[in-house]
């Protein structure tokens, strides 16, 4: 069968460059060897969160939830503007705050009275907040099924990349003008030289507790817990979903590839989330799962060719939902040789070579 | 017999009778599903979850697992 | 001298401890439940088994398990975590009169006067009649027991039970006296009532329904043990796939008391039993036929009944996925705080689809309970 473009990966960024390019009028393929949004995207929370670890990580999420804002998503993506509030434990912390400040348009500084009364539960002491209000959650299983409800699907892996496609697991030999991998930390399988390594990633959930939790809550110290590239850490990261259950997160590790839960990590995970919030202690956990990450060295995806007709959009780590449009526009306006709305270098693939 | 109150109403049980049970005496809905309708236990034995109440201002007990106890506040939405 | 644990205290559970006890082995007996006796007994076990009551078992009830890790040590785990029933949606099943057969006996057992209360008994298989004898000792009215198996199949049933004086017995004691229907189900509820294929509607205050049994796999299958098709894999000494865990029960009292002392004896002793067992097994077999599920109540779920009672997932928005976990990422079934217990075997039977994954916390529990998990 022959495409204009064909996507492997039917996750949140191959189904944003399916959206993007069916929008422009291309014939697209997207192959999928397990379910719709069924991997990192649904194994992540859904948050549409600006994030400035680096210069161009600031560019790209700010970009990309632009472009979230201006998607007008069905009721089941579930989609609410509860903002980010970031939590500062100490004066430290609150020197961060005034960084953040500075760089995130719309953004309010919480003292300690601001905090509490923002958000109630969480435990006495803490120095206070950065409140990003344009920040909003969503369901991305549902966002992925809802880009990609006008794309074809093939239920199936791709066996070996060709010069012009690939050949699939089913038998298929797929042509395409344009083949893009956005496979996420599965994408190693084809292309073993690309430095992406899964991170894996434990969350909870809990039952229906509406009015416990009204924002996006980060611990600052995210940065120094979890944005290391320390073997394993864990950070509070909660969330309320629109219907009143608490996510709670979040660990990240390297190395351990399997899918099972590690207790200790979990038990880490949740003391972590108590010691920030205390009454979480009684509230009824309904569910565990883990994920795994495409993390890449520097923490920026990777965007761009490996050659003229082998692209690639994966490594973006805990980012991807964020990140999806962005990448697809990135990438939609280098096929049509538009000027990108943000310079497309930081995330070239061959930053790497 | 063992006191107890179920959404107020106070209730005297005797020894070992379950909190559904108690509020199956009163009632027969005990929570509202997500979408709005009346639910009442359907399992009797901890799985379901439909006969999830509050219990002394904990939500979401099982109270088909759980024997009533003096005391004990009930409460259903 | 050997830790043996045993975990659930019905039948074979409590079999399966009381015959470690007697061949020296140190022996814990957990359960979930308040009481002893699993779903069937809830704590009145019958004077013929009290003597599996050894003083020498440590019982602990009201136990609850989130993950393996949380397991004390022992040498040999017996797993007896018995069945649940199954429950197929049919329209107005989530109305509050209506409730499992053995879900109903269990309030009953936990103090729900029952006295003088209409009820209709309908579903399948050997439980609606212990159920309907039971309450009928409490005074209910039963109106009818509807059973959905056709009327030859039960005749060829009940026909073969001579060979089973002592089955015959008990079934003549349970149903004598009782409106019993074969070839009828429930098409719908309505609040108040019930309407039966082959009856019409019969005004009730409870339908008490369940259309077999499920096994428990969720502890199993968390500590490694295969599964397939629903069953726990056992060799003929109980041992699952995982050499030092053994699993018993999930079929008749009789068949479960025999696999608990098998596992509970260990390989030799228990040898003496599995001739009984093989008949006890056969006996099973003979009920699986007789009460299996017919087609047509294949077509009782309509797509607007409510499928995942937790989340309120219609079967219209289901049926279209791929599998399960596709209908769980994009519909929400099965996420709910059941974790699929009840629409994950529904939807076995009406798609065909596998259950799903499991994943601690086995039930639901408070966070504070995980917060000292090891590996």
């Amino acid at each position: 069968m022959t495409t204009d473009v064909l996507i492997a990966g039917a996750g949140i960024v191959g189904a944003a460059l399916a959206a993007a390019f069916r929008a422009e009028g291309g014939k697209c393929l997207v192959v999928e060897p397990d379910l719709v949004g069924g991997g990192a995207t649904a194994a992540g929370m859904g948050h549409v969160v600006v994030m400035d670890d680096s210069p161009a990580q600031l560019a790209l999420t700010a970009y990309s939830r632009r472009l979230w804002d201006n998607l007008d998503l069905p009721p089941n993506v579930e989609r609410e503007h509860r903002g980010t509030l970031w939590v500062a434990a100490d004066a430290e912390e609150m020197a961060e705050v005034a960084r953040k400040h500075a760089l995130f348009p719309a953004s309010e500084i919480l003292d300690e009275r601001a905090l509490y009364a923002a958000e109630p539960e969480l435990r006495p002491g803490l120095a206070g907040g950065l409140l990003v209000p344009g920040d909003s959650v969503l369901y991305a299983p549902c966002a992925a099924a809802w880009l990609l409800r006008l794309t074809p699907i093939r239920y199936a892996a791709i066996a070996e990349l060709t010069p012009d496609g690939a050949r699939l697991s089913d038998g298929t030999t797929v042509s395409a003008g344009l083949t893009i991998l956005a496979c996420g930390a599965g994408i190693t399988r084809l292309l073993p030289q690309l430095p992406i390594k899964p991170r894996k990633g434990h969350l909870a959930i809990t039952d229906r507790y509406p009015g416990f939790l009204h924002h996006q809550l980060v611990e600052l110290g995210y940065l120094k817990s979890a944005h290391g590239h320390s073997a394993e850490s864990v950070a509070f990261n909660v969330q309320p979903r629109s219907t009143g259950q608490i996510l709670i997160g979040s660990s990240r590790q390297y190395g351990d590839e399997s899918p099972d839960i590690r207790p200790e990590l979990l038990s880490r995970m949740l003391r972590r989330a108590v010691d920030y919030m205390p009454r979480l202690k009684d509230l009824q956990v309904i569910r565990t799962w883990t994920g795994f990450r495409a993390a890449t060295p520097d923490s920026l995806p990777l965007i761009g060719p490996v050659t003229d007709r082998l692209w690639v959009a994966a490594g973006h780590e805990g980012l991807g939902i964020t990140t999806s449009l962005g990448t697809a526009a990135l990438l939609l306006d280098r096929l049509l040789g538009d000027p990108p709305a943000i310079p497309p270098e930081p995330y070239l693939p061959d930053r790497f070579a | 017999m063992i006191p107890v109150t179920v959404n107020g109403t106070p209730l005297t049980v005797p020894p070992g009778t379950t909190v559904a049970a108690a509020v199956m005496r009163i009632q027969p809905a005990f929570r509202r599903s997500v979408t709005g309708e009346s639910r009442g236990p359907l399992c009797g034995m901890g799985i379901c979850m439909e006969c999830r109440v509050t219990l002394n201002g904990h939500p979401h007990e099982r109270s088909c697992q759980l024997l009533c106890a003096a005391g004990m506040e009930i409460t259903t939405p | 001298m050997t830790r043996t644990l045993v975990i659930g205290g019905g039948p074979a559970g409590l079999a399966a401890a009381w015959a470690a006890a007697q061949s020296g082995q140190a022996v814990t007996l957990l359960d979930d439940n308040p009481a002893l006796g699993g779903q069937i007994w809830r704590g009145d076990i019958p004077a013929r088994y009290r003597r599996f009551l050894d003083p020498r078992i440590t019982v602990q009830t009201g136990v609850q398990i989130h993950s393996a890790s949380q397991l004390p040590p022992a040498d040999r785990i017996i797993l007896a975590t018995g069945t649940r029933e199954l429950f197929l949606p049919f329209p107005g099943w989530t109305l509050p009169h209506v409730l499992g057969a053995g879900g109903l006996q269990a309030l009953v057992k936990g103090g729900l006067p029952i006295a003088g209360k209409r009820v209709v008994v309908a579903g399948s298989g050997p439980l609606l009649l212990a159920v309907a004898a039971y309450l009928r000792r409490r005074g209910a009215k039963i109106l009818l027991v509807a059973e959905q198996a056709p009327y030859p199949r039960i005749a060829a049933f009940t026909r073969g039970l001579w060979r089973h004086p002592a089955k015959l017995l008990e079934a003549a004691q349970l149903g004598f006296g009782l409106r019993y229907r074969p070839d009828s189900w429930p098409l719908r509820a309505d609040p108040g009532s019930v309407t039966l294929q082959g009856h019409g509607v019969l005004r009730c205050d409870y339908l008490a329904c369940g259309f077999g049994l499920v096994v428990n796999t969720e502890l199993p299958e968390l500590l490694g043990c295969r599964v397939e098709n629903g069953r726990v894999l056992t060799d003929a000494d109980q041992r699952t796939t995982v050499p030092h865990i053994f699993f018993a029960g999930a079929g008749s009292v009789d068949r479960s008391l025999l696999e608990g002392q098998i596992a509970g004896f260990g390989p030799e002793r228990g040898r003496a039993l599995h001739a009984a067992r093989a008949a006890a097994v056969a006996f099973d077999r003979c009920i699986d036929i007789a009460f299996a599920l017919r087609s047509e109540l294949l077509s009782l779920t309509t797509p607007e009944t409510i499928v995942c009672r937790c989340e309120d997932v219609p079967f219209g928005a289901i049926w279209p996925h791929r599998d399960w976990r596709s209908a769980k990422l994009q519909t929400r079934c099965g996420m709910g705080p059941c974790q699929g217990r009840i629409c994950g075997p529904a939807l076995a039977h009406l798609c065909g689809w596998p259950a799903a994954s499991v994943r601690p916390p086995i039930f639901p529990t408070r966070l504070e309970n995980l917060l000292d998990l090891r590996d």
